[in-house]
């Protein structure tokens, strides 16, 4: 049984700053590549496909992480409002994590596309070809991710809220580097 | 947590500490949500997007919801591509090794108004999707002229407003296309092509032409810069404007239907070789006319659809969806056209209501990926 002075593990952190960076390199790519007509859309969304799979491997594997290892708790004093909402913006967060690419994943397969990783390397169909099931899932991967990129500026601000403000350890679970207990 | 920081824990901030800190984390946020709002375009609004384009592409005429947004009225169609072997000496593309690979492909007019004459249709196309077994695809949208009009997205853009309906006339402003050529000297190739070519009443006696150029790969993985033809196996029928006027509007359907219902049509794919010096991304100009061509299977087209109904109707003919051994070239055209068909196939996808189905009901569609 971990204790308050506890942080996340090693790989908790690992895991949840290599997936910040990859999180972040999506939600610019894909908002960028959708709003150029230039040579780099073709190489923005060669990395978006891949990329996205990849984060939805990590999430499952992160989620796994969680349920055996699960969180250090959130301090005693903090108001009951900001401890429910820095659970549920987690839940919004690993949810996130998980449809993201399901929704693009199943977008492709309704649009008709090939799901191309890289070269040869195709991932199969997970929904039938309709253009209405496309229709739908391609509008909600856009609605998604900028709500996606809002959760994650409330939690930054929520985090640096911790990190400055309260300076109640927080902050240190998760960013601070090296051993626990330290 | 160290004793220091226990001793730190509770002290209070002063206030201007607090607002210091608390500017930083404003900061943090405001400084992210402009990066992102500068990714998306919305501080440039100068920018060319794919909305932009697929808006002024939009507005040419007709009612284009439902449709695509460019070459909006056209007919799908169904055969196979026999590949010969000729091209795998130069592309490791596994439709181009000899076997039979089948096709959903769609014949259209280069027109934003999918209820236009065809006799608008001056440039013609048509588009083809080759399967190969292990569902590579090669995606290709190919036009009958010789060289593409434009050789960048910017002048497309420009051209494309050029064409935009006057509302108070209801046609395009006459002067807008005279002042866009004299602007764009590189778009005289295509225009002596559109002044000169003889206009026919079918789809079937024409050549459709990658106009872009693109890079075989082969097995050592050498590139080849080439460009490719689907040329024809009925020779053309020139017919003169004022007959094709007296044709009716929907002239190219009726005869490909007629042709097809006495056996299938076929081209021959013919794949040119570029030399040193020939441009990879300029489609305004062609390749002089000694460069090696070789001949690197057959399209065998069987059966037409109306697109309504059709199993080309939720395919989105992106030129840049290749098969491994065929990659794009550094021809600024292949991403814009990428990026712009995903818009106009988006937004019509979104639309289908507006482009209601004729036959089938919409559960009882066979699945697109079996052409």
């Amino acid at each position: 049984m971990r204790t308050e002075r506890d942080g996340f593990s090693g790989l908790q952190r690992v895991l949840h700053w290599l997936m910040a960076i990859m999180v972040l390199t999506m939600l610019f790519i894909g908002v960028s590549m959708v709003s150029t007509l230039r040579p780099r859309y073709l190489t923005l969304i060669s990395i978006h496909k891949p990329l996205g799979i990849a984060i939805l491997a990590l999430a499952v594997l992160r989620l796994g992480v969680r349920w055996r290892l699960g969180a250090p708790p959130l301090p005693d004093d903090l108001p009951r409002a900001q401890a429910l909402a820095a659970k549920l913006s987690h839940v919004v967060l690993y949810a996130l994590l998980i449809v993201m690419p399901l929704v693009g994943w199943g977008m492709l397969s309704a649009g008709g596309y090939p799901i191309v990783l890289y070269g040869s390397l195709h991932l199969p169909k997970i929904l039938p070809h309709d253009d209405q099931l496309h229709a739908v899932l391609r509008t909600a991967h856009t609605v998604l991710a900028y709500m996606f990129f809002a959760t994650i500026l409330l939690h930054v601000a929520a985090a640096l809220f911790h990190g400055l403000i309260r300076r109640d350890g927080v902050f240190r679970a998760m960013a601070a580097i090296g051993p626990r207990n330290q | 947590m160290s004793d220091e920081e226990n001793l730190t824990r509770h002290t209070p901030l002063s206030p201007a500490a607090l607002a210091g800190r608390l500017a930083v984390i404003g900061g943090v946020l405001f400084i992210s949500a402009l990066a992102f709002a500068y990714a998306g375009g919305w501080l440039t609004p100068d920018r060319l997007t794919p909305a932009r384009m697929v808006a002024a592409l939009s507005d040419r005429g007709g009612n284009p919801l439902g449709h695509r947004r460019n070459h909006s009225k056209g007919m799908c169609f169904t055969g196979v591509f026999d590949a010969n072997g000729a091209a795998s000496q130069y592309s490791v593309a596994p439709m181009l090794v000899a076997s039979r690979y089948p096709v959903v492909g769609r014949f259209a007019i280069a027109v934003g108004n999918p209820d236009a004459s065809d006799i608008m249709g001056r440039v013609k196309s048509m588009a083809v999707r080759i399967v190969s077994p292990n569902g590579q695809e090669w995606r290709s949208g190919m036009n009958n002229s010789p060289v593409f009009v434009v050789s960048n997205p910017r002048d497309f853009y420009e051209l494309t407003l050029a064409q935009d309906i006057d509302p108070a006339t209801g046609k395009p402003d006459p002067d807008a296309m005279k002042r866009f050529s004299a602007t764009h000297p590189d778009s005289a190739p295509f225009a002596e092509w559109s002044q000169t070519a003889p206009w026919t009443a079918s789809w079937a006696d024409q050549a459709y032409n990658s106009l872009n150029a693109f890079l075989f790969v082969d097995a050592g993985g050498a590139r080849h810069l080439v460009r490719w033809s689907m040329e024809p196996t009925v020779s053309p029928t020139a017919v003169p404007l004022a007959a094709l006027a007296s044709m009716g509007p929907d002239f190219l359907e009726h005869d490909l239907v007629r042709r097809l219902a006495d056996g299938p049509l076929t081209w021959r794919l013919m794949v040119t070789f570029a030399e040193p010096g020939d441009p990879s991304n300029d489609a305004t100009k062609a390749w002089p006319s000694d460069r090696k061509r070789v001949d690197v299977g057959t399209l065998i087209v069987q059966k037409a659809e109306a697109e309504a109904d059709g199993p080309c109707r939720d395919f989105n003919y992106d030129p840049t969806i290749l098969p491994t051994g065929i990659a794009v070239s550094d021809d600024l055209l292949l991403p814009a056209r990428s990026v712009a068909y995903a818009r106009s196939f988006d937004l019509r996808t979104a639309e289908a209501a507006d482009y209601p189905r004729t036959v089938r009901p919409a559960g009882d569609r066979p699945a697109g990926d079996r052409p």
